[in-house]
């Protein structure tokens, strides 16, 4: 299954990323991953909430320019080697990884990485045939 | 010295009366031989004969840039093509070159005035003129040179650019006399100092300086820093390139080299002259060209004309330092730019009326310094950053390609441009340029 993530444009100024923490917040919507990307002059904010689309709503509406992406959210063992596992079985079938980072999802001796691949249909296809979970939503 | 004191020197009532005859010339053949000039005397039911005295040019239309345009490449001549031994051009507005032609007796007059000018700030044949303007079909490079001739001085054609071998040169050839845009001229000096060089140790003595606004403080600037005395010189390509006018060593007011270019200040409403001191538009007539001839070429240049007692001993009307343009036209780096190109460029990019502020400094590096900010909007942004990098590039190398000068892109967050009246500001020039007064 594919899950929403919800990117910003930030410029590098002071307080940018306050605001748009102030701004989720106070709708009630819950982080449960977050990165950044950054350049020079500009960053990119990546997060993953508990409700997208109303993440979307609250973000737009104070006049930030974000966007939805399609990434993969994979569950793995928290262990030495559970990371190792996906990254072989994507170079083995060519999976090509734009970026990932960590969730913030840690229970029952698993964790959550976020993948965004080139090609979102065939790394999922990927996933699911190696037996690995991804999964749904937060 | 004066190059020309026949005509520089000449008495109000003959340069008038030879004005005269030469624009009664003018006005018989464009009207026979540029159709373009029939069709708009004919549009008033103006006659060539009607021009009886200085006064009656009044009557003639004015002609614009947008019409040079319409007329490329070849709309304007006044001489068969194969009279045509020199051609240069001026980027515009909306692509289309605005053409300057010219015969060889127009390259025997482009080379007269701009000696008169080089003389104006003492030029003679004992000079080494280092013309550090661009050589191309920009008019400064050639134009300057076809003055050196005349003259009898030594031009090193070196052009613009590459400044460590500006400062070589200039030392290894004891060039005296420096001939570029004035910003250059105070890029020089910065690099030269970070070099370690004095140009107390130079041999410079005046530097001609032209293409580009500049202010008295940046005058008073480039002479300490260049130890020379600067000129201002004026010119258009329009009209002929540099040449038009420069000061003499009074450095109060351009002469004019009114017997060809027969100049007008205008108020830029309602086309009607002005008297002598009063502040308009400047026009000019070129009586004299034969390639492209222009009858009342409106330069949108702000200034005004005067007539006094130079010490130097020439009689030609002057024109004061431009105050200003009455358009929206920017010049960077020498270049002529008008916000409306940089809009449609961005407009072609991303398929959507963008947002964007231009910001121009001249003060920590001397040379025009130029941020151009966009909006960041949702039809272009994306989760990866190469994407945005991407697409940065692609504004910076396109604004290269049609502009001809390089921009910093920065890509900014949606309304983070100020808007005013709803609209929003376009430029921030923090260049301390002459400013346009009234219309």
């Amino acid at each position: 299954m594919k899950v929403k993530q919800i990117s910003v444009f930030l410029e590098n100024t002071t307080g940018r990323l306050a605001e748009v923490t102030k701004t989720i917040a106070n709708a009630g919507i819950n982080l449960r991953a977050i990165s950044i990307a950054d350049t020079a002059d500009f960053g990119i904010l990546r997060i993953i909430v508990d409700k997208p689309d109303e993440g979307m709503k609250v973000l737009k509406s104070t006049e930030f320019t974000a966007k939805l992406t399609d990434v993969i959210g994979i569950v793995l063992d928290d262990q030495p080697g559970g990371l190792n596992k996906v990254m072989e079985i994507f170079n083995r079938d060519g999976v090509n990884i734009e970026y990932l980072y960590s969730s913030l999802i840690n229970e029952k001796g698993s964790v959550v990485i976020i993948f965004k691949v080139e090609d979102i249909d065939h790394g999922l296809k990927i996933v699911e045939k190696a037996g690995l979970e991804a999964i749904a939503s937060f | 010295m004066i190059y020309n004191k026949q005509i520089e020197a000449m008495d109000i009532t003959s340069m008038q009366k030879l004005q005269l005859e030469r624009l009664k010339e003018l006005v018989k053949r464009v009207y026979e031989k540029v159709p373009f000039y029939k069709q708009k005397f004919d549009e008033i039911g103006v006659k060539p004969e009607d021009i009886q005295s200085l006064s009656d040019i009044s009557k003639l239309p004015f002609t614009t840039k947008d019409e040079m345009r319409g007329t490329y490449p070849y709309g304007l001549l006044s001489t068969p093509l194969d009279d045509i031994v020199e051609i240069h051009t001026s980027s515009g507005t909306t692509g289309t070159p605005v053409v300057a032609a010219y015969t060889e007796n127009d390259r025997t007059l482009w080379s007269e005035v701009m000696a008169r000018c080089l003389a104006m700030a003492g030029a003679d044949k004992t000079d080494t003129i280092q013309n550090a303007y661009g050589y191309g079909l920009f008019t400064g490079g050639l134009g300057v040179h076809h003055g050196g001739g005349p003259v009898g001085a030594t031009v090193i054609p070196i052009s613009s650019g590459n400044t460590q071998k500006q400062l070589q040169y200039m030392q290894d050839f004891k060039s005296t006399i420096l001939t570029c845009t004035p910003s250059y001229s105070l890029f020089m000096a910065e690099v030269a100092s970070e070099s370690g060089l004095d140009f107390r140790n130079f041999d410079l003595k005046a530097g001609i300086f032209g293409a580009e606004p500049w202010s008295d403080n940046m005058r008073v600037e480039i002479e300490k820093k260049l130890n020379l005395k600067a000129y201002d010189i004026y010119g258009l390509t329009e009209i002929i390139g540099p040449g038009v006018s420069c000061e003499c060593q009074e450095q109060n007011g351009l002469h004019i080299n009114e017997d060809f270019f027969y100049p007008e200040i205008i108020d830029a409403e309602t086309g009607e002259v002005l008297p002598e001191g009063e502040k308009g538009e400047l026009v000019f007539t070129t009586l004299s060209r034969e390639g492209t001839p222009l009858i009342r070429y409106r330069t949108r240049d702000i200034t005004w004309l005067f007539r006094d007692k130079c010490s130097c001993g020439r009689t030609t009307i002057k024109m004061h330092r431009l105050l200003g343009r009455n358009d929206d036209m920017l010049i960077i780096k020498g270049v002529n730019v008008f916000p409306s190109q940089i809009e449609n460029i961005l407009m072609k990019i991303e398929n959507t009326e963008p947002h964007y502020q231009i910001i121009i400094d001249r003060e920590s590096s001397q040379l025009d310094n130029v941020e151009l900010q966009v909006e960041v909007e949702e039809s272009f942004f994306s989760d990866e950053t190469k994407d945005l990098e991407t697409i940065r590039n692609r504004i910076h190398n396109e604004m290269k390609q049609q502009l001809g000068i390089s921009l910093n892109i920065k890509l900014v967050e949606p309304k983070s441009i100020e808007r005013s009246m709803g609209k929003a500001k376009r430029v921030i020039d923090k260049r301390d340029l002459p400013k346009a007064g009234n219309k």
